[in-house]
């Protein structure tokens, strides 16, 4: 239970990928404009760092492990999230076009996204800073992975937020668009950097 | 030779990837804390993005066009490999410093824009020159930005301490955000300065000439 908390804890507010890592900003500040499509976004990419940490993490444990070709991992994590967004992406082109039309454009955004190789790296990595003295698991792992992209989503959603109001006051030239933006996220850093005083 | 120039006035100023595209923003924000690991990742970057550049344009011709976007990613993949075996051998300082970023080089999005914005229509000359100035446009920006962040961040240079003096919060990803957002505003605001500047010499040049022809 204690780790299931520091899980949750970290990958949500302390470690949050976005404020404390600064994995994923691409979407970030690309698709934050409308909260509508800042959710879809958060909501995706969340769902592939979960099935991208659930085929991964088995792989490289019980298969590169012991072949010894652990060197080999950033070209087998690359393949296997490159077609496994592509799978998804037909799989719900198929069974809701509801959905597809909500999330199928953000899909193949994702393939080039930090946040997704990122987790699937920090999994296999040294997590004790986290974990503690527990042993690191598939369960683990993919717990991890959700409360990091739902970490992701919630930062997403409050950025949008923040830059929808923004669009009603008129900022210098100079500064409209990305420079605008990344102070606006500064704010939510220092907000978020809170978290590591209290836990 | 103004072919060159051109392309590598773009890398530098014009479609400087840090500054005007705004991409690989992930390392730059998560590295700048620091000018060595700042600096340490561009010129990594650099050597990537040449390869990479040379090699997808001499199989432009080869690839099929379906199924390009695999294969450019396989041969960063290939390169990113490599690199992270030479740096952990070689240089472990560096190594360390860089930490999860030196492997998420894979999907930084300079070098697939660059293979595919670029390097598979160009030939392998243009493409090296290319890779070069772009990776060093990338290179500079990180380094000033990182001097930057490290300098009233945690009052030190390159790790050495200086001033007693700091503002931890620039350090932290907050003062990336910060500092990286006011400098693109400079930037633009700078180079869009000096670009009307020269237009507005050429334009008062071209007059005083028709004057002249008229006269």
């Amino acid at each position: 239970m204690g780790t299931f908390i520091a899980i949750v804890l970290a990958a949500v507010l302390t470690n949050n990928f976005i404020t404390a890592k600064t994995y994923g900003i691409c979407p970030f500040l690309g698709v934050s404009k409308k909260t509508s499509s800042a959710a879809g976004m958060g909501i995706a990419v969340t769902l592939v760092m979960v099935l991208a940490t659930l085929v991964t993490y088995p792989i490289y444990m019980y298969v590169m492990v012991p072949l010894k070709i652990e060197f080999l991992e950033i070209i087998f994590f690359i393949f296997i999230i490159a077609s496994l967004v592509q799978m998804l992406e037909k799989i719900i082109q198929k069974v809701s076009p509801t959905l597809y039309g909500a999330m199928g454009i953000y899909l193949p955004l994702i393939t080039t996204n930090c946040a997704v190789l990122g987790v699937t790296e920090l999994v296999i990595g040294d997590m004790s800073a986290i974990i503690g003295t527990a042993s690191m698991n598939i369960g683990w792992a993919v717990l991890y992975a959700l409360f990091a992209g739902l970490g992701f989503t919630l930062v997403m959603i409050i950025m949008s937020g923040m830059r929808e109001k923004l669009n009603y006051y008129k900022t210098p030239k100079a500064l409209a668009g990305f420079p605008i933006a990344m102070v606006t996220a500064c704010f939510i850093c220092m907000a978020f950097m809170v978290f590591t005083y209290i836990v | 030779m103004n072919k060159y120039k051109k392309i590598t006035l773009d890398g530098l100023i014009f479609q400087n990837p840090t500054f005007m595209l705004v991409l690989g923003t992930c390392p730059t924000l998560g590295l700048i804390n620091s000018a060595f690991s700042s600096m340490g990742m561009g010129l990594t970057v650099l050597v990537i993005l040449t390869l990479s550049n040379v090699l997808i344009s001499l199989l432009r011709k080869v690839i099929p066009n379906e199924v390009r976007i695999p294969c450019y990613i396989v041969i960063i993949a290939t390169l990113v490999t490599f690199a992270r075996m030479f740096l952990e051998k070689f240089l472990p300082d560096l190594y360390d410093s860089l930490g999860g970023f030196l492997a998420l080089i894979v999907v930084n999005c300079i070098i697939l824009g660059r293979a595919e914005a670029f390097a598979n229509k160009h030939n392998v000359a243009e493409a090296a020159v290319d890779g070069i100035s772009q990776g060093l446009g990338f290179t500079l920006a990180l380094t000033v930005m990182g001097i930057i962040c490290e300098f009233f961040g945690k009052g030190s240079l390159f790790g050495y301490a200086i001033m007693d003096f700091k503002i931890a919060m620039l350090a932290t990803p907050a003062g990336a955000f910060l500092v990286y957002g006011i400098s693109i505003a400079v930037f633009v605001y700078v180079v869009d300065g000096v670009q009307r500047m020269l237009r507005v010499k050429a334009n008062k040049l071209a007059r005083e000439n028709m004057l002249k022809e008229a006269a």
